[in-house]
């Protein structure tokens, strides 16, 4: 449960789902990430860190550096957001259904 | 089988926007109970084994839904839904903000705001929705509440109840 709430504090941040979007198109190394944001490499590497840990990114050695890439799987499961949401409201109007039955019944 | 109502859920992702339609079989009047007493709202606002307890419910104009979502291990999450505008057995816009235990909206998320629309036909109510999200994020920070774990159970004791029913 903790885990699935990180991830969507993961990418509930710009610089976050700047990252995301970067290396969706290609794995890149943490210098050539670092490179497209004006913050500071420092900040980029928490900010790969955080995505790492949230397992929406992984790690990858190719040779002598180290490549981030997009973890897809993961992805997909935060894509299906509007069908969880969908359902929850399903299933409120369903509990309703039953309340009105309900009250109907004692007026 | 009970029969299923309409339900419809459509997404706008340009406009930020949710529209649902659902139609109830009960007269509006008593639809129109259902959302606005908090008594009532606390028995389907939140999907089992979730419930919802209501710290404040004042329903008027300028009037604020209180309310905590309470996750089977008791954790809390503090809602603030402000009645902007309610039109009786009409209408009612609502601005939804996630907020703390004393009502102080989460400066950190964008508001929704949410208009129900009632209208009634043959003894039916149909209740269109349209929510506007504030950010993509607040609709993350929907799904983040626990409910998302908790929805293989919800459906499990739906099917409980429907199969109750036939």
């Amino acid at each position: 449960m903790e885990t699935r709430r990180d991830i969507f504090q993961a990418i509930a941040d710009p610089t976050r789902r700047a990252i995301i979007a970067l290396i969706a198109l290609q794995a890149m190394t943490p210098n050539a990430i670092a490179e497209h944001f004006q913050s500071s490499r420092q900040a980029v590497s928490k900010h790969l860190k955080i995505l790492t840990e949230c397992e929406l990114i992984k790690q990858e050695q190719k040779g002598r550096e180290i490549y981030y890439q997009l973890e897809i799987d993961k992805m997909q499961e935060v894509d299906n957001w509007l069908d969880q949401f969908r359902h929850i409201w399903e299933t409120k109007f369903n509990q309703l259904d039953e309340i009105l039955e309900t009250i109907k019944k004692q007026k | 089988m009970s029969t299923q109502s309409f339900f419809e859920f459509s997404v706008d992702r340009e406009n930020k926007t949710i529209h649902i339609k659902r139609e109830f079989n009960a007269e509006l009047s008593l639809v129109w109970e259902a959302w606005t007493t908090s008594s009532i709202l606390e028995q389907w606002a939140a999907p089992k084994p979730w419930r919802v307890e209501t710290k404040t419910m004042d329903f008027r104009e300028g009037g604020y839904w209180h309310y905590a979502m309470v996750s089977p291990e008791g954790n809390k999450s503090w809602t603030r839904y402000d009645y902007q505008k309610i039109e009786l057995h009409k209408s009612i816009v609502e601005l939804r903000g996630f907020c703390d235990e004393d009502g102080v909206i989460d400066p950190n998320f964008p508001r929704t705001q949410c208009t129900n629309i009632f209208s009634e036909s043959d003894g039916k109510t149909l209740v269109s929705m349209s929510a506007v999200y504030g950010s993509s994020e607040i609709l993350e920070r929907m799904v983040t509440l626990g409910f998302t774990e908790g929805m293989k159970v919800c459906m499990e004791n739906l099917d409980q109840v429907l199969e109750g029913l036939k």
